[in-house]
């Protein structure tokens, strides 16, 4: 196990140096910061100053390098808009987002599994049908529009919930969030609801395919015959094995609710790392964008890491360590 | 005698898209109580699904139509879903084939052991463990502590397989219904396996039907037989009275197609033709396709009748002049 531990941990910071590296000279390819950074009217030695102020002078990899050295020490440059460090403006954020994706993961495990588990028993029941036509939807179509069709329902016509920003905040154990306030709350549906849509149906689908499965397996009837209560049967016998896969996935898809949150937050102006993200990338503001993508490419791995210790508790045929990986 | 199970015209028929299978046509027999029957027959002749009927575990779109499946007197057909749960398992338990799949693999042996216990009965934990060490001690399980806390796949095929048979003897049943439970095993850990179930229903009472399609086995173990085609059961008698002079063609090719010592060299005889398709029995006797002493009697079913005291027959024709 620890050895385990030791091994991803070398072949994650392989991955994050790679990463910096493709993201580094990625960024430095799409247009030119200069250009939004001075005012139009600007002269000559101006424009001069404003690059040599940020180091654009300078040949990439040697821009490469001082990066490198100041990443190392946890600064990931300034912001070239708000002239903070990029990484303190991305923390900043993180909350907004985390919050947003928690609240959606949570939907995808609360609605997804009992649905899911539903129509694996009773497959030829109407309503099984219904959900699994539900999960289609839920997979084809986009985020966008989906977000915009919620607003427009439950916001404009209905008038239910608010369509745009946080709402009131409150500090609980010392996490601040709009969970623990009506008005946050009700800003936190609609947002947590579209991100949540598509992970729902994954999981409402990979329920339903494990419990088909199951169901049919000996130990199944081998625990019936056993004279063992239905609710036991399918609550342990059952679930335990459907839940393999479902903590699997969902682990390594909560990742993509964080990276992958950009458009949800864009649609409802929700102020999370997505919405600074959409808003660096139009005004270029590399050292953000770059910080941004390191975050997540760490995020990914921390999780990838995580999900297959969850794995080896989960599923005891599986012992870490003792296979190459 | 009171019987511990009587069966009587049972069918279990399977109402799928492409018609109605019918498993199980009119199956009769009795058990008595610490009595070993042997339920022998090929794959599909409708031994597992008998097997299922008794235990209540028909799914849809598997039915039973009519017949009657009585444990010491109480009818089992058409009992309500909790009755059935609680006789499940305390009084008649059911041992299946295949060890590898039978046991949850995610779930250690103490867990699914200790359930079984307190499915039926208020015990405490720390008692519940204590019956199931002793009941691993009892099918012959070396070191059942350290057992008792192993997951599955920890354990070989005869091991688990000891398992399961051990949680069918957990709660004392009063049957046992054994689905060819050595099938997946070799052949040594297969003689073991008998060997103990036998000695634990004859030191517990317990009646034993051991479904199997192999002959050998069943001689082995079982007090009385009874042979299964296409869903009906095609002759029943006493062990050595069927095995030494079998009575139904069907029986007779089947005693025929086991390789034995004293034929070496001869060329295994065996039945021609497959057993008919169960979506549509032809009316009649349903081997007379195969058989070599057909005639135009058998385009009608034959009743059953019993030409030797204690050995049943459902046939036109059978070998009675053979006998010794």
């Amino acid at each position: 196990m620890t050895v385990f531990v030791i091994r991803r941990l070398i072949q994650a910071a392989i991955v994050v140096l790679l990463m910096s590296m493709i993201v580094f000279f990625g960024v430095n390819v799409v247009g030119d910061p200069v250009d939004m950074l001075v005012s139009p009217e600007a002269d000559q030695a101006e424009i001069a100053r404003v690059i040599r102020d940020f180091g654009l002078d300078r040949p990439i990899y040697e821009q490469y390098w001082y990066f490198m050295k100041g990443a190392a020490s946890g600064d990931l440059g300034n912001s070239f808009i708000f002239g903070q460090p990029a990484l303190k403006l991305i923390l900043h954020h993180m909350p907004a987002t985390l919050e947003l994706a928690f609240t959606a993961l949570l939907m995808a495990i609360i609605l997804g599994i009992p649905l899911g588990l539903y129509a694996g028993l009773y497959p030829d029941r109407a309503s099984s049908k219904a959900i699994m036509a539900g999960s289609i939807f839920g997979f084809s179509l986009p985020t966008f529009w989906v977000g915009l069709m919620l607003i427009m329902i439950f916001a404009v016509w209905l008038g239910w919930l608010p369509a745009t920003g946080r709402g009131d905040t409150a500090t609980f154990l010392g996490i601040e969030a709009s969970l623990f306030t009506r008005d946050g709350l009700s800003h936190l549906i609609l947002p947590a609801l579209n991100l949540a849509l598509l992970k729902i149906s994954l999981v409402i689908r990979l329920t339903r395919a494990g419990a088909r499965e199951a169901i049919q397996q000996d130990y199944i009837k081998f625990a019936r015959a056993k004279g063992l209560s239905t609710g036991r049967v399918v609550g342990v016998h059952l679930m335990k094995n459907i839940m393999i896969p479902v903590v699997t996935v969902l682990g390594l898809e909560f990742g993509s609710l964080i990276a992958f949150s950009v458009v949800t937050e864009t649609i409802f102006a929700w102020p999370g790392m997505g919405k600074l993200l959409i808003e660096a990338i139009l005004q270029l503001d590399r050292p953000i964008v770059v910080a941004y993508l390191m975050i997540i490419v760490l995020l990914f791995v921390v999780i990838n890491l995580v999900v297959d210790i969850l794995y080896s508790l989960l599923d005891p045929r599986v012992r870490l360590g003792e296979q190459g990986a | 005698m009171s019987a511990t199970l009587s069966v009587e015209g049972l069918h279990t028929h399977f109402f799928t898209r492409a018609g109605v299978v019918k498993a199980v046509d009119g199956v009769d027999f009795r058990i008595a109580p610490g009595e070993v029957m042997g339920l022998v027959g090929e794959s599909g002749s409708g031994k597992s699904i008998t097997g299922f009927s008794i235990m209540g575990l028909i799914d849809e779109p598997g039915r039973i139509v009519s017949g009657s499946i009585k444990l010491q007197g109480e009818e089992l057909v058409g009992a309500s879903d909790e009755t059935m749960r609680a006789i499940r398992g305390n009084r008649i338990a059911m041992i299946f084939q295949d060890p590898m799949m039978t046991l949850n693999p995610v779930l250690r042996v103490d867990t699914q052991m200790v359930e079984a216990i307190r499915a039926h009965e208020r015990v405490s934990k720390r008692d519940a463990l204590v019956r199931c060490r002793d009941a691993l001690g009892m099918v012959g399980i070396p070191a059942p502590e350290e057992r008792l806390r192993a997951y599955p796949h920890q354990l070989s095929g005869g091991m688990r397989q000891r398992v399961a048979i051990a949680i069918a003897f957990l709660n004392e049943p009063d049957l046992i219904i054994a689905d060819e439970p050595t099938t997946a095993l070799d052949v040594t850990i297969q003689s073991q396996i008998i060997h103990e179930a036998q000695a634990l229903c004859k030191r517990t009472g317990t009646a034993l039907v051991w479904i199997t399609h192999d002959l050998a086995v069943v001689a082995g173990i079982a007090d009385r037989i009874a042979v299964m085609y296409a869903g009906r059961i095609v002759e029943a008698g006493g062990i050595d009275a069927v095995i030494d002079t079998p009575l139904h063609p069907y029986t007779v090719g089947l005693l025929g197609s086991v390789p034995t010592s004293n034929r070496r060299g001869e060329r295994l005889t065996q039945i021609p033709g497959m057993p008919p398709n169960v979506l549509n029995l032809p009316v009649g006797c349903t081997f007379r396709e195969r058989c070599p002493r057909r005639t135009s009697d058998c385009d009608v079913q034959p009743a059953i009748t019993e030409p030797r005291a204690g050995q049943a027959v459902r046939c036109f024709h059978p070998h009675v002049e053979e006998g010794t």
